[in-house]
C-alpha cells in the first residue's frame, strides 16, 4: 500500500482515539451560549480576540459584524498597519522589479561576466558593483581580493563618533536602536559599507525594519523579499480589520501551497499571493483555480513550465536532455487543488490533464517573466479527462475547458466544504453540514462567500461540538499571544522566526500538500516545549520588536487568565498557577501572564 | 534477529580473519554481556544537502577519462603528495581532505558505495532531497520520511528521546507517526525557567485536554531524561575533536545521546553547502575536511558503543561527469554514499561501476550511471542493522530491495 500524508491522517483518526478525540455528532447539536458564540466567533473567525473586541462585537452585533467580515473590502483598513506596510517595497512590485530591485546570485553572476548588464538606478548600481566585486574575490577572479568584502571607503572609526562605536558594541538594545533609528541615512550606509560582514549580521537583530532592509540588501539582496513576506504576515494577521480575509488568506495559499525556497519562487510568491490568492479569498473557487493556474509561482513549483508535448524532443539531436511531459502539476491539481484524493480520478486522467495544459509557461522564468502560453509545446492531440472528450487542434483553451470541468465536479464540492469545516469547525466535522456547504457550492457555481455563509448559518458551527475543539497552529498561537496582550509591535521579523521555531516555518512548506488544517499535525514535544518558551519570553519582552505592559494585567492569576483568554481558565492551570506564586517570593504580571500563554487553555481556539 | 552473542560470535570471526584487531572491538568481544541492557541497535543519518560532487569525494583515478573530462578540478592520481588522493583500492581513491576517515576504511568499519543513488531522473534539488527523505521517489503527496517509518513497534513504554533530528525544524526524514524530536541544543530542550517548568508540567499532567496532556506528559519525560544529561558536562573521550560547525556540534550531541543510554533508535543531522557550479576546488575541499573530521571524531568518541551504531550518508544526486567552464559541476544523478559502524563489513568500495569511458556508459550522456539504488543501502540497515523486516511499508513499492551486503 502506498502510504500517503491524507490516508495517514485517516487511519491515525481511527487508531488513536486520544490523539484526535472527536466531537460526538450529539454535541454538534448542542448550541453555544449567548456569550460563547461572541467568543467562538473571536476564536475562529479572527487571529484571535484583542482587549476590547468582545465588548465592539456585542455593540456591532453578532450577524452584523459577521455579515461585514464576509465583505472585507468594505471594512476600512487600519492606518496604522498601511504605514507599517509601506517600507515592505517588494510586496508591490512585479516579478521582474523583484529580480532587477534584489538580485539573486545567478544574476551577480551573470552581470559579472558580462551576459547582463549594470543597472541603471544608481543606488542599486552600487549594490550591485559591491555584489560583483564580492563575487570575484571569492571566485579568484580578482587577485588582490583576499577577503569577501571590499576596501571600506572610510573605515569605521571615521565614520562613528567614539560613543557610537562604544553603544553598537556594548549598549542595551534600546540604546542600539535608537541610535539607529536617530542616523541620518547617507551616514548609516557608510557605517554599513565600512562594517565587515559579521558585525552588519550581528546588528541585524536590533536594527528598525528600513536598516535590516539595507543590511540585507548588503548581504544577500534577494533575502529582502523573503522579509517583506514574513513581516507582512504577521503585521497583517495582528493589525488587520479584516481578520476573516487574514484567516482565509493563510487558508487558500497554504491549500494552493507553493515552496520558497524553490529556485525562481523566491520572487515569484509576492505576486502569487497579492494577484492570484489575495483577491479571490472570498470569491468564485473557478476564478482562485484559474489564478493559480496561471500563476508563474505555481507553474515553477510543480513544474508545469516545463512541461511539453511527449515527442517534442524525441527526434531533435541537438538536445542532450529531452523535454517531455511532466504529470506532477496535473497529478495535484486534482489530487490537492479540487477532486481530493479519493475523488474519482485514475493515472490516465492524471496524463490527460497534464497534456492540456502543455505549452503553459512561463516566459523567461528566471528572470522574472510572466505566464505566457506557447502553442509549439502544446499537445494538439484529443484527450478524455473524467470522461469529458476534449477534441483534437485545441489550444491554451484545453487547460481552460479542465479546470471548468474540476471546478464544476462534486468531489471539488465536496472537497473545498470538508477542507474550510476542518479548517473552522472541526477534523471531524458532521457529514451533513460538509454536505449542506458542497449543495452551496455547486448551487452557486463554486462561490466561496456562499459557502462560508451556509457554514456560519449552521448550527453546527455554533454547537458545542466545535467549541474550542481546534488547536492553534503555530501562526495562529503567536499571533493571538500578540493579540490578547495588547502588544505594540514595530516590527515583526522575531515574531515570525518564533512561528517557525513552533513548527510552522511561513512559506516554507515544501511539500505540495500544505500545512494540514488537523490538530495532529501541531502536537509535538519540542514544539510543545517552544509554545511555553515563547509565551514566558513573550510576556516579559523577550521577545524584539514587541512591547507589552504587562503591568496593566496585575498579578492575579484569576484575573490574568480572564484579561488574556476572555474566560476563566481550566481549574487544573489556575491551581498550578496558583501554587506556582506561593511558591515564589517574586510574583511578576509578567510571569503569570507567560504562564497563562503557555497554557493548555490557551493553545486551544 | 540477530542476538548479541551471534554478533560476537560473527565480529570475532571477522576479526580473527582479519589480523587487525581494533582495541575497542577486541575489547569487546570478551566483554562479556556488560551491554546486555542496551542490545537496540541505533542508526545514525546523515544528509549533504546541495549535491555533494561524488566523484571527487571518492575519485575513480582508474579511469583516464575522468581527468579528461576534469582538466582543472580532477584529483590528482595517489602518489604521496597532499594534494592527491589517498588509494583505497587500486582504483578509488578519497579526496585528501578526507584522509581522516583512511584508517576508519583500512579497520574495516567504513564502506562505500559507488554510482548509488535515486532512480528519480530529477535534477531538482528540492524535489531530490524530497524524494530521498521521504523514500519514495517519483511520489509527492508521501507525507512522512523513511526513518520514521523504519522505527519497530515498540515493546513496553517507548523512549521519548527514540528519534531525534538534530536542527530547529523536525527533518522531513524523520516526520511521521512515531514520535520524534526535534533538537537544536541539548541543553535548550528545557523550560528556560526551571520554576515555570514545574508549573507547565503540573498544568499538563493534570489537564483534561485529551490532546495535550498526552504530548504534554511525553514533553516533560523527554525533558527530565534530557536533564540528566544537561547536568553532566560532556567531554568527548579517545581524543575526538569535534569541528566547531554546526555539523560537527550535531554530530557530538548525538554521540552524548547515545552514550547517556536513553533510548535513542536513530539520529539524524544535515550538512549544506555542496552545491559547487562555481570554484569547486576550495569549497568542496573545505566542506570535505569538515565532513571527514565530524565524522572520525564520532567515530572516536564513541569508542567501544560504535559497535551499535551504523551511520550512512547520502545526497540528493550527484554531479555532472564533465566540469563546467565556471571550474565547477552542475546536477548529475548518481552519487556516492558512505556506511560506517560496527557490524558493518567495511574496507570496501561496493557497487557496481558503470564506468566514464564513454558516453554511452553515462546517464543522459552526461552524468554518472546509477547501479544501485539508494533503497537498496537503507532498506539493508533497516532490516538488517535495526531488525525491521517490513520494508514494504518502511519504502511504499519498494519491498524487496537487493541487499549488497553492507551489515556482517
Amino acid at each position: 500500500m502506498v502510504i500517503t500524508k491524507r490516508t495517514l491522517v485517516a487511519v491515525l483518526a481511527f487508531a488513536l482515539p486520544i490523539a484526535s478525540a472527536p466531537k460526538s455528532d450529539k454535541s454538534f447539536q448542542k448550541k453555544l451560549g449567548k456569550d460563547d458564540q461572541i467568543l467562538h466567533a473571536l476564536d475562529r473567525l479572527t487571529f484571535g480576540p484583542r482587549p476590547g473586541d468582545v465588548e465592539r462585537l456585542k455593540k456591532i452585533g453578532l450577524k452584523k459584524w459577521i455579515d461585514q467580515q464576509l465583505h472585507p473590502e468594505q471594512i476600512k483598513e487600519s492606518v496604522a498597519l498601511e504605514v507599517q506596510l509601506l517600507p515592505l517595497e517588494s510586496l508591490r512590485m512585479t516579478p521582474m522589479q523583484t529580480v532587477q530591485r534584489y538580485p539573486p546570485p545567478q544574476l551577480i553572476k551573470a552581470i559579472a561576466d558580462g551576459k547582463q548588464q549594470l543597472p541603471e538606478d544608481p543606488e542599486l548600481r552600487a549594490t550591485v558593483e559591491r555584489l560583483i566585486a564580492r563575487y570575484k574575490a571569492r571566485t579568484g577572479q580578482d587577485a588582490s581580493g583576499k577577503s569577501a568584502e571590499l576596501e571600506p571607503v572610510h573605515p569605521l572609526n571615521e565614520v562613528l563618533e567614539p560613543w557610537e562605536l562604544l553603544t553598537l558594541r556594548a549598549g542595551t538594545p534600546d540604546k542600539k536602536r535608537e541610535l539607529l533609528e536617530s542616523m541620518p541615512p547617507d551616514k548609516l550606509e557608510e557605517m554599513l559599507i565600512a562594517m565587515p560582514r559579521p558585525q552588519r549580521q550581528q546588528l541585524f537583530n536590533n536594527a528598525p525594519t528600513d536598516v535590516r532592509r539595507k543590511i540585507l540588501l548588503f548581504n544577500a539582496p534577494q533575502q529582502v523579499v523573503a522579509y517583506d513576506l514574513l513581516e507582512s504576515k504577521l503585521l497583517r494577521a495582528i493589525e488587520s480589520n479584516r481578520q476573516l480575509a487574514e484567516e482565509l488568506d493563510d487558508f487558500w495559499f497554504n491549500h494552493f501551497n507553493v515552496f520558497y525556497e524553490k529556485g525562481a519562487d523566491r520572487f515569484l510568491i509576492p505576486e502569487y499571493e497579492r494577484d492570484a490568492i489575495r483577491p479571490n479569498v472570498l470569491g468564485k473557487f473557478r476564478d482562485l483555480l484559474e489564478a493559480t493556474a496561471k500563476s508563474p509561482a505555481m507553474l515553477f513549483y510543480l513544474d508545469n513550465f516545463q512541461s511539453v508535448k511527449a515527442d517534442l524532443d524525441a527526434t531533435n539531436k541537438n538536445r542532450k536532455v529531452k523535454r517531455g511531459l511532466n504529470e506532477n502539476y496535473g497529478r495535484e491539481l486534482m489530487e490537492l487543488h479540487t477532486l481530493g484524493v479519493n475523488g474519482g480520478y485514475t493515472q490516465q486522467d492524471v496524463t490527460e490533464v497534464a497534456r492540456c495544459f502543455t505549452g503553459w509557461t512561463i516566459l523567461e522564468p528566471r528572470k522574472g517573466g510572466g505566464f505566457f502560453y506557447n502553442d509549439k509545446l502544446h499537445d494538439k492531440g484529443e484527450k478524455v479527462v473524467l470522461g469529458h472528450v476534449i477534441p483534437a487542434g485545441g489550444a491554451m483553451d484545453d487547460g481552460e475547458k479542465v479546470l471548468d470541468i474540476l471546478a464544476a465536479h462534486p468531489s471539488t464540492a465536496h472537497f473545498i466544504s470538508k477542507e474550510l469545516a476542518q479548517r473552522f469547525v472541526a477534523d471531524n466535522p458532521p457529514d451533513a453540514l460538509v454536505e449542506s456547504m458542497a449543495q452551496t457550492f455547486l448551487a452557486s457555481s463554486g462561490d466561496i462567500r456562499e459557502v462560508m455563509k451556509t457554514m456560519l448559518d449552521s448550527k453546527e458551527f455554533w454547537s458545542q461540538g466545535a467549541y474550542r475543539a481546534k488547536l492553534k497552529t503555530p501562526f495562529e498561537m503567536v499571533a493571538s499571544s500578540v493579540r490578547a496582550l495588547g502588544a505594540d509591535v514595530t516590527d515583526a521579523w522575531a515574531l515570525a522566526n518564533q512561528v517557525g521555531t513552533l513548527g510552522e516555518p511561513l512559506y516554507r512548506k515544501q511539500e505540495p500538500t500544505g500545512y494540514s488544517n488537523m490538530n495532529s499535525e501541531w502536537v509535538n514535544s519540542a514544539a510543545l516545549l517552544n509554545r511555553m518558551n515563547f509565551g514566558l519570553q513573550l510576556a516579559k519582552n523577550g521577545v524584539e520588536g514587541v512591547k507589552v505592559d504587562a503591568r496593566r494585567f496585575g498579578n492575579n492569576p484569576d484575573a490574568v487568565a480572564k484579561t488574556l483568554m476572555f474566560r476563566s481558565a481550566s481549574s487544573q492551570t489556575r491551581s498550578a498557577i496558583n501554587k506556582a506564586l506561593r511558591d515564589q517570593k517574586q510574583k511578576t504580571p509578567a510571569l503569570v501572564a507567560g504562564l497563562v500563554l503557555g497554557s493548555p487553555d490557551f493553545q486551544r481556539r | 534477529m540477530n542476538t548479541r552473542r551471534v554478533f560476537m560470535k560473527n565480529s570475532a570471526l571477522a576479526i580473527f580473519g582479519v589480523g587487525a584487531i581494533p582495541s575497542w572491538l577486541s575489547r569487546s568481544v570478551y566483554a562479556g554481556d556488560a551491554y546486555g541492557k542496551r542490545r537496540k541497535k541505533i542508526l545514525v543519518a546523515i544528509f549533504q544537502r546541495g549535491a555533494v560532487d561524488g566523484l571527487n569525494m571518492v575519485v575513480p583515478f582508474g579511469e583516464e577519462r575522468y581527468y579528461q573530462l576534469r582538466p582543472s578540478i580532477a584529483i590528482p592520481k595517489p602518489d604521496g603528495t597532499p594534494a592527491s588522493a589517498v588509494d583505497l583500492d587500486g582504483f578509488f581513491g578519497l579526496h585528501p581532505s578526507l584522509a581522516t576517515l583512511k584508517p576508519m576504511f583500512d579497520s574495516r568499519h567504513l564502506a562505500i558505495v559507488d554510482a548509488v543513488g535515486s532512480p528519480d531522473p530529477t535534477r531538482s534539488h528540492f524535489d531530490a532531497q524530497d524524494y530521498m527523505e521521504s523514500g519514495t521517489p517519483g511520489l509527492k503527496a508521501t507525507g512522512d520520511g523513511w526513518m520514521n517509518r523504519a522505527l519497530l513497534k515498540p515493546v513496553g513504554p517507548a523512549s521519548p528521546l527514540r528519534a531525534v533530528s538534530l536542527g530547529s525544524g523536525l527533518s522531513r526524514t524523520l516526520r511521521g507517526q512515531n514520535d520524534a524530536i526535534a533538537v537544536n541544543n541539548l541543553n535548550d530542550f528545557q523550560v528556560k525557567d526551571q520554576k515555570s517548568q514545574a508549573t507547565f508540567e503540573s498544568m499538563y499532567d493534570h489537564s483534561h485536554d485529551t490532546v495535550l496532556h498526552g504530548t504534554g506528559k511525553e514533553t516533560f519525560s523527554a525533558v527530565k531524561m534530557m536533564q540528566s544529561i544537561q547536568k553532566q558536562r560532556y567531554t568527548p573521550v579517545n581524543g575526538a575533536k569535534y569541528p566547531g560547525g554546526r555539523f560537527g556540534q550535531s554530530l557530538l550531541q548525538i554521540a552524548r545521546l547515545i552514550k547517556a543510554d536513553v533510548g535513542v533508535e536513530v539520529a539524524f543531522a544535515d550538512i549544506g553547502g555542496w552545491d559547487t557550479h562555481v570554484n569547486e576546488p576550495n569549497q568542496l575541499s573545505n566542506n570535505l575536511t569538515e565532513f571527514g573530521q565530524s565524522l572520525a571524531a564520532l567515530y572516536q568518541d564513541l569508542g567501544d558503543r560504535m559497535q551499535d551504531v551504523t551511520v550512512v550518508t547520502m545526497s540528493e544526486f550527484g554531479r555532472t561527469v564533465r566540469e563546467n567552464g565556471d571550474r565547477g559541476t552542475d546536477h548529475g544523478h548518481a552519487n556516492v554514499m558512505f556506511v560506517m559502524g560496527g557490524d558493518v563489513p567495511g574496507g570496501k568500495v561496493y557497487g557496481d561501476w558503470p564506468g566514464l569511458a564513454e558516453d554511452e556508459q553515462l546517464y543522459e550522456g552526461r552524468d554518472l550511471n546509477l547501479t544501485t539504488d539508494f533503497r537498496d543501502v537503507l532498506g539493508e540497515l533497516v532490516s538488517r542493522h535495526m531488525g525491521n523486516r517490513n520494508l514494504q511499508a518502511v519504502f511504499p513499492g519498494y519491498g524487496n530491495p537487493k541487499f549488497r551486503g553492507l551489515v556482517a
